[in-house]
């Protein structure tokens, strides 16, 4: 009762600001050009490559190369959503309104997930069909063992990214502290953690290597990685759980 | 009905409110006064339960607002005018909270006509000025046709016709019988809105009366008096006259006695008497501002201090004398006199004298180098001479705490 007129208020209050439809059209357009891009550079060089990495060669995952930049608007999305409540003020409106301060915040990001939900969807679609194009005789079909998978998985890994972000900035509250941190952490430190060899095994347990898995076809030759791709996403998935609960319990007991 | 048991907050070591115990009721408009930084607003919040009160508790209708039943078509607030998303235009601003207490949306265009927002309904609040943004703030708060309305500071910003309008809004949503709480640090406005007044100082109460009590209670009649500069001991020798005769006298700043208990024709017999000339006797009555500021002068967070501009000004020529300062500035305990009013005085003066100037209805004549008549101030000093001894010239940082010496309960929680 009380969660349907959130969810209305929270519609109309997200429609109503331009950040939403700069923050998503930015994770479309940047995912979509630079997974071309990629996929292309790739489909040219693919007679270059040695004999393992032809092995490893998954067109699938190429033409997802895109979102490593395009989960960083939706992080943005996902960021403001919250915490724009907290800079402009609205949140005490808000709690005014509704005192059940668990139901206004869990409406909330629901509203703001079905949206990245259905955003992230279209995007992983269309990053798929138009990076395949690129890659010409190299191209793999939807009707592939896995790409379907695949494809929706990179839909939900973009939600999930989006949703990791309201948890967080429910949490820190501020923007720019939010902002601040989920950006340098998941444009350079999970990558770096990711990438050196002391880190690698505990890099891959953080939300973004984990959640990426889904988005593979072919498994790399010498890879050891614990978890299939849904125990990827699960990993990921608890993650996304964890700050959601982080952001209510702080929600719940501080003053707004 | 709103009521506050033993309400406290503290944050880490600054306590913001401190056992404030009061009731808001329904048909009058209740005043919330205190200085800047005295706790109105972390009271508004707890109120709204929004902040959570370290110790007691506050109630609406007997419950804490958290647990109050439909509490958006209840209570109607306005908290911060700027508390908008600066992109989103006034109407989905509107609509969004409507949408949040269940509020069909034609009640949207409904308050947008009832504040005169209806115009700018489509524009983004980001290039709302501050008055703009309060009515749009009172909008939101008027809704859900709430019973119980909660104003933080609601005139701020406001031109005069805005702070009329407000004041009228109050006193109808009053007279509807709602309860109409409203905060402000401006006892004026309050005096003329207001049934009812709660005034607070670091977070405690001070005062919790109806405006008329406060007024009888605290603007006290007085009578200045001025003797010639040049004379001092005249000073000295009427100020023990008029005691002698049952007077309680008080040297003000600059100089002159502010005298109570004698009617102003006795003040001037006893002058007479004992061979005192009057430069000045003119009849007074304290404001309620100076009454509120004399109430918090021992309460005020933030005071400011006397611009040295130490390194700034340059050596002056010799023989010349520094500038006077300003009476009352960085004087805590001083306060400026009210202004000569017509009609409001209940001494000597005939009524309604409209021609003339504002410094004129006293008519004594301020003496060589007298400030003409016409400039803002008649009652501040005259401009300094060179043939005025006693004056404290270079000592303008010293409170010379002439009426109720500030009490400066450091820390009395």
């Amino acid at each position: 009762m009380a969660a349907i007129q959130v969810v209305r208020s929270e519609w109309t209050k997200i429609r109503s600001v331009a950040s939403t439809v700069w923050t998503l059209s930015i994770a479309v357009v940047v995912t979509l050009a630079l997974g071309m891009l990629i996929s292309a550079l790739s489909k040219s060089e693919f007679d270059n490559l040695s004999r393992n990495e032809r092995l490893s060669f998954d067109p699938t995952f190429i033409s997802f190369a895109g979102m490593t930049l395009g989960q960083l608007a939706m992080i943005v999305f996902g960021v403001l959503v919250v915490s724009n409540e907290y800079s402009t003020g609205m949140i005490r409106t808000s709690l005014a309104a509704v005192p059940q301060r668990g139901t206004f915040l869990f409406s909330k990001i629901a509203v703001a997930t079905g949206l990245a939900l259905v955003v992230g969807m279209v995007t992983s679609f269309a990053t798929f069909v138009l990076g395949q194009a690129m890659l010409g005789s190299h191209r793999a079909s939807i009707s592939d063992q896995g790409v379907l998978r695949a494809v929706i998985g990179g839909g939900l890994y973009m939600t999930l990214i989006a949703v990791f972000s309201m948890g967080v900035a429910a949490m820190l509250r501020s923007p720019m502290l939010s902002l601040g941190i989920l950006m340098p952490f998941f444009f350079l430190i999970s990558n770096i953690l990711g990438n050196v060899p002391a880190t690698r095994k505990v890099g891959r347990f953080l939300p973004d290597q984990a959640g990426s898995r889904i988005m593979q076809v072919v498994t790399p030759v010498d890879d050891d990685t614990p978890y299939g791709p849904w125990g990827g996403l699960g990993i990921m998935l608890l993650w996304v759980l964890a700050a959601l609960v982080g952001g209510y319990a702080v929600l719940k007991r501080r003053d707004a | 009905m709103i009521e506050a048991v033993g309400l406290t907050k503290r944050y880490g070591d600054k306590t913001a409110v401190y056992n404030l115990s009061f009731q808001v009721r329904p048909g009058a408009v209740t005043g919330f006064l205190g200085p800047n930084g005295s706790g109105k607003s972390t009271t508004m919040r707890m109120i709204l339960g929004l902040d959570n009160p370290t110790a007691g508790q506050v109630t609406i209708g007997g419950y804490p607002y958290r647990k109050l039943p439909n509490a958006p078509r209840q209570v109607g607030a306005l908290l911060d005018a700027k508390a908008v998303h600066g992109g989103r235009h006034a109407r989905n601003h509107l609509l969004s909270l409507a949408q949040l207490s269940g509020i069909p949306a034609r009640r949207v265009d409904e308050v947008l006509g009832v504040v005169g927002l209806q115009d700018v309904a489509k524009k983004r609040s980001k290039g709302f000025s501050l008055g703009m943004g309060q009515r749009l703030g009172i909008a939101a708060a008027l809704l859900g046709d709430p019973q119980v309305l909660l104003f933080d500071e609601p005139v701020n910003g406001l031109d005069p016709e805005g702070i009329l309008w407000v004041r009228n809004l109050m006193k109808s949503l009053a007279a509807e019988g709602r309860t109409v709480f409203v905060s402000s640090h401006l006892m004026s406005e309050m005096a003329l809105t207001a049934d009812h007044l709660i005034v607070i100082g670091r977070g405690q109460l001070l005062s919790d009366m109806s405006v008329k009590d406060f007024i009888s209670a605290n603007s006290a009649d007085f009578a200045r008096v001025r003797t010639p500069d040049t004379e001092p001991q005249l000073r000295e020798k009427l100020s023990s006259a008029l005691t002698g005769a049952g007077g309680h006298v008080l040297p003000e700043q600059d100089g002159a006695l502010r005298v109570t208990g004698l009617p102003l024709p006795r003040i001037s017999d006893i002058a007479h008497d004992t061979d005192v000339r009057l430069w000045e006797l003119s009849p007074h009555q304290a404001s309620l501002e100076e009454a509120y500021m004399r109430m918090t002068q021992g309460a005020v967070d933030y005071r400011s201090t006397i611009d040295q501009k130490a390194g700034l000004m340059e050596p002056l020529p010799p023989g010349a004398q520094p500038p006077m300062p300003v009476p009352g500035q960085g004087q805590p305990g001083w306060y400026a006199p009210p202004p000569p009013q017509q009609g409001g005085q209940p001494f000597a003066m005939p009524q309604g004298q409209p021609g003339l100037p504002p410094a004129g209805p006293y008519g004594a004549p301020a003496g060589p180098g007298a400030a003409p008549a016409g400039q803002p101030n008649p009652y501040a000093q005259p401009a300094p001479q060179g043939a005025a001894p006693a004056r404290p010239t270079a000592a303008p940082a010293q409170p010379s705490a002439p009426a109720a010496a500030p009490t400066k309960s450091e820390d009395a929680r």
